[in-house]
């Protein structure tokens, strides 16, 4: 027990690691991911072709794939440094950006033809539309589907270990290869993890189960 | 004076499909024209056309005398229009729309769809939005629902709140799309009745509905569509009344088959 205890400021830090890029990659791609998904439901081709292109390329594209790709392709194209931690939030924030803008667009396209119509019969314009009449319905509506993604991307921040960036698993790998504990190691990281996400899960049944009453 | 509207030659088609076929109609100011015809026959369309949330295939449509639309190359008439969106926004603005569906937005009130138009396009204040949307509800009756939210009207009270969401932008012209055929029956009354008020305070209407008794009492005029065209016009008690050609006659069979003995 007091070797583990040792441990726990090198898993603090593990895990900032993880809650870092979970986040930063969550707010970078929610924006993004709304930007393309509303290009996706645009009626001119010069938004609807290359978001479309977007969606599909980042969506089919394994994460890890991604991840290797910045770590150890895009560097000698980029004109910048590309570290760990950029490569991965690079990678996760494109591959999240086009779950999302596919939950923008589902959302949107829920909306019956009838809402659109009553604000255009009042006269208003398209933007006026879109902010006061459809988003606010369309985003509530898409609150589970958002809550869904950014577990599933918490999960995959666990695979910025693979190219040494400092999160939750890359730490516990150096620990268990250290003091050759891996059972008790992995089984923190593990243990860790779901004490992260399961509150999370929680949170999406309960927000489900309150639209579910407000409807 | 003008009309308030005249429709000339007016086409629409969806892809292949030729939905109004060179309707030619004009209303006159404070006028009511309540539109019959079977379920396709372009009732609705037409309606659609008049603000434009359907923009038409070819014709001319004046508002007030004024062409809605700029002619490309300025080729005399029956030439191609070009629609500008800030032309058709205030088009839009200037005739109101009540739906077959209600469409009231659900995350606003009552107090605040009514007020939704006048705040974000006509650019009134809050205050005066709000002093002139709950004299609108008081005039459809609503005024002590302001603050309940749409689930929580009925679909006749709802209709009603819509009524006075259009009426909120001051419009020359209302339209109404069968705004009585989702209602329960013992609702429909209560609509009409403040379309009717509304013929009373000199309100130029187009009225598309299945409302032969309210037609018969309301309308100043009758159009009868059939594929597209106009095939019997006239006032309420030639039209209904006396109905002269084949088609209408079949209609108004059809209507009053069930009539009570």
């Amino acid at each position: 027990m007091n070797d583990l205890l040792r441990y726990v400021p090198v898993f603090a830090e593990g895990l900032w690691g993880t809650v870092r890029i979970a986040v930063v990659c969550l707010c970078a791609s929610l924006p993004l991911g709304l930007i393309i998904g509303m290009g996706r439901y645009s009626r001119s081709w010069y938004w609807a072709i290359p978001t479309r292109v977007y969606v599909e390329v980042f969506r089919n594209t394994p994460v890890l794939v991604l991840i290797m790709w910045f770590f150890f392709a895009f560097p000698t194209i980029a004109p910048f440094d590309v570290d760990a931690y950029t490569a991965a939030t690079l990678a996760l924030t494109l591959n999240s950006s086009a779950f999302f803008a596919e939950v923008f667009r589902a959302g949107i396209q829920s909306i019956g033809r009838g809402q659109w119509d009553a604000a255009r019969a009042l006269g208003m314009s398209y933007r006026w539309q879109m902010q006061r009449v459809i988003l606010p319905q369309a985003i509530k509506r898409m609150i589970p589907a958002i809550t869904n993604r950014w577990i599933e991307l918490f999960k995959l921040t666990s695979l910025a270990s693979v190219i040494a960036y400092q999160d939750l698993i890359h730490t516990a790998k150096l620990i268990s290869s250290a003091y050759f504990n891996p059972v008790q190691t992995f089984t923190i990281a593990a243990l860790i993890y779901f004490a992260m996400i399961y509150p999370m899960v929680r949170m999406l049944y309960f927000i489900e189960a309150k639209l579910k009453r407000g409807d | 004076m003008e009309d308030a509207i005249n429709i000339v030659k007016l086409h629409k088609s969806f892809g292949p499909l030729e939905v109004l076929k060179g309707i030619n109609l004009n209303v006159q100011r404070g006028e009511t024209v309540v539109i019959l015809g079977a379920s396709g026959s372009g009732k609705s369309t037409l309606l659609r056309c008049i603000n434009f949330l359907e923009i038409p295939t070819a014709g001319r449509i004046y508002l007030k005398g004024k062409l809605i639309g700029t002619p490309v190359n300025n080729e005399p008439d029956g030439g191609l229009l070009q629609y500008r969106d800030k032309e058709l926004q205030a088009v839009r603005t200037s005739v109101g729309m009540v739906f077959q569906h209600f469409n009231l937005f659900p995350h606003m009130t009552a107090l605040q769809n009514v007020m939704e138009g006048q705040v974000t396009v006509l650019k009134r204040s809050k205050a005066e939005a709000a002093e002139r949307g709950r004299n609108l509800l008081a005039k459809v009756g609503l005024a002590e629902k302001a603050d309940e939210y749409p689930a929580r009207l009925s679909g006749g009270q709802q209709q009603r709140v819509a009524i006075a969401r259009a009426l909120a932008m001051d419009p020359d012209v209302m339209l109404f799309d069968e705004v009585t055929s989702a209602l329960d029956p013992e609702l429909v009354g209560e609509v009409l009745r403040v379309m009717r008020a509304l013929r009373d305070d000199g309100m130029t209407m187009v009225i598309v509905t299945h409302e032969l008794g309210f037609a018969y009492h309301v309308a100043d005029r009758v159009i009868f569509l059939n594929q597209g065209e106009i095939y019997e016009a006239g006032p309420p008690s030639e039209v209904l009344g006396r109905p002269q050609r084949e088609k209408t006659i079949q209609f108004l069979n059809g209507h009053n088959q069930f009539r009570l003995p």
